[in-house]
């Protein structure tokens, strides 16, 4: 008899499964071309190069990533900027920055290490090429344009997903939205990778008399 | 005999032919989907609208693929073996009816492939046949694993043949009860099934006959060689089983054999037990050829209502140990049948003759 009843009871959950599968309610699968699932907002995807919401470029060309990546799949180097016509607020930026797809194990040390937030992670997950040289993205199809849209290397792709770019991004914009490396020790978040579209912030002063009284 | 009748007869075979055929690919197809849905998947959607054409899709698949002969193949019987299993799954479901028989143009149409007056011996025989299939292409594939699945098929049939018919026996002598004398004829076990008993409860054997129900069912779930008792092609243990070494058509021979006895044995549970074609057809309202129609849906119905449970059963219960195997089926199953067949003689023998100190 206790062979039955467990029968039945296995029944009872597959039965169960199945009616709240009929009526929408338990469905796991995600019919993945048409419908996106929304990311984890912290989720590595591949990455971007970032510019200040003046158009400079972030990157210094200091090679900190490079140095910082386990996989050494970063190259980059440097120039110095014209000073006429600066491509970034320091004083040189990164004038080759390839990294390539195949080793990259998606850790984000390189983000870490950046002292200026210029590489962050996107949401773009979909990288599949039909040749091991496409698979290296230069700087072209890593820095972002000044509108903040990240290039792709198959913009026609209809797997592409534009919307990917303006859902949460999360990385940490840690840098004043000033285009000024003025790091107040407040993080903010931004969800979509380009320009800031916050207001300027506050000096940390300010931060902690609007906190003070909070703190009791 | 006259050509219209020679005619009827052979559009009689061709049309199982194509039930069968046709039946196999909504099956594959329903049994996709309803695993999927008891895994909160999806299943096969792209094949035609929802996925229907999926079966087809793979038969092509298959049909394109080289057939591969191993090298330690005995080549007669490797090539033989799969029209072996395809055969008799098509001939069990020759003696079913599937619908009730009409007129038309003064000739009288039995839906069914053959009448035949001993269907429940033939159908015993057909599925003793489809075990040679797997044995046979187990050995001849001169290879470990199909050999193993050869061997462990002809060991679960045996026990689990017996069970079955038994719990035939059980059906037949009650059956016997039902009208004039006893009766292997399906068409006329399920004629004798017709009507109502109390005026609302169908006259189907099934509630008379539950424990004989039980034993069929758990013996022909075994008997197609389908999950919890697939030890025959578990594929965890030993690759494919009996097909392991077959590819292309050869292997989709198999395919069709397994889901066309799916579909068979369940025919068959319908119409021993559940009244097989018997149904309400509303002749007075409804138009005549719907009226003509209705037993065949009846049919379906309670048929695809038992393949449900051969999926849900599929979805649900992990395979059983050899032993474990062994041991329901002659510890447990053809003693219940058994004594069934005991207790159900003694009730039809008091029902007939009275108590014997009475």
């Amino acid at each position: 008899m206790g062979l039955i009843t467990e029968l039945l009871k296995g029944l009872r959950v597959t039965g169960g499964t199945m009616l709240r599968t009929i009526t929408g309610r338990e469905m796991v699968t995600t019919q993945y071309p048409h419908e996106k699932r929304q990311k984890p907002q912290r989720f590595h995807g591949r990455h971007v190069l970032n510019r200040y919401p003046d158009g400079m470029e972030k990157c210094i060309g200091c090679e900190l990533c490079a140095g910082a990546c386990p996989a050494d799949c970063i190259y980059v180097r440097g120039r110095d900027n014209d000073p006429d016509d600066p491509t970034s607020p320091g004083e040189r930026y990164g004038y080759v920055y390839e990294i390539n797809m195949l080793r990259c194990i998606f850790c984000g040390l390189c983000v870490e290490a950046c002292p200026t937030e210029a590489i962050t992670m996107t949401h773009l997950f979909e990288f599949s090429t039909t040749n091991r040289r496409d698979a290296i993205y230069t700087r072209d199809e890593l820095l972002m344009d000044r509108n903040g849209n990240v290039p792709h290397m198959f913009p026609d792709d209809p797997l592409i997903d534009d919307e990917e770019l303006l859902s949460a991004d999360g990385w940490v914009r840690a840098t004043a939205p000033s285009g000024r490396v003025a790091y107040q020790g407040v993080q903010m978040w931004q969800a979509t990778p380009g320009p800031a579209s916050w207001e300027p912030e506050p000096s940390q002063d300010v931060i902690d008399a609007r906190s003070e009284p909070e703190d009791g | 005999m006259n050509w219209a009748e020679a005619g009827i007869v052979v559009l009689r075979v061709v049309l199982v032919f194509a039930l069968l055929l046709g039946a196999t690919v909504i099956n594959v197809w329903a049994e996709r989907k309803v695993v999927a849905d008891m895994q909160s998947r999806i299943g096969p959607k792209r094949a035609g609208p929802w996925g229907i054409l999926q079966t087809v899709a793979d038969a092509l698949k298959l049909l394109f693929k080289e057939s591969v002969t191993p090298s330690n193949a005995e080549l007669a019987t490797f090539m033989l073996a799969p029209f072996l299993a395809a055969i008799p799954a098509f001939l069990i479901f020759m003696v079913v009816p599937f619908g009730a028989p009409f007129t038309i143009g003064g000739n009288e149409v039995i839906l069914q492939g053959a009448d035949l007056n001993i269907g429940l011996l033939f159908i015993l025989a057909m599925s003793s046949m489809a075990v040679y299939a797997v044995v046979l292409a187990g050995w001849s594939s001169g290879s470990k694993y199909p050999l193993i699945g050869g061997v462990r098929a002809t060991a679960q049939a045996i026990s689990y043949e017996a069970a079955m018919g038994l719990a035939m026996v059980a059906v037949v002598m009650f059956t016997a009860t039902q009208g004039e004398g006893g009766t292997l004829s399906l068409a006329e076990i399920v004629a004798r099934q017709d009507g109502t008993w109390a005026g609302f409860i169908p006259k189907w054997n099934l509630f008379p006959q539950v424990v004989a129900f039980v034993i069929f069912m758990v013996a022909i779930v075994a008997e197609t060689n389908r999950a919890p008792f697939d030890l025959v092609e578990a594929e965890q243990e030993i690759v494919g089983g009996y097909h392991t070494e077959y590819s292309g058509m050869r292997f989709a021979m198999f395919f069709l054999a397994e889901y066309i006895n799916i579909f068979s044995m369940s025919a068959i549970a319908a119409t021993l037990f559940l009244g097989g074609w018997n149904g309400p057809t509303w002749e007075a309202t409804l138009p005549a050829f719907v009226s003509a129609l209705l037993p065949t849906v009846w049919f379906l119905l309670k048929t695809y209502s038992i393949i449900f449970i051969f999926f849900w059963l599929r979805a649900t219960v992990p395979r059983l140990r050899y032993d474990q195997l062994m041991s329901l089926g002659w510890k447990r199953l053809i003693p219940a049948a058994l004594t069934w067949i005991v207790v159900s003689s003694v009730a039809i023998g008091i029902r007939q003759f009275g108590l014997p100190w009475g």
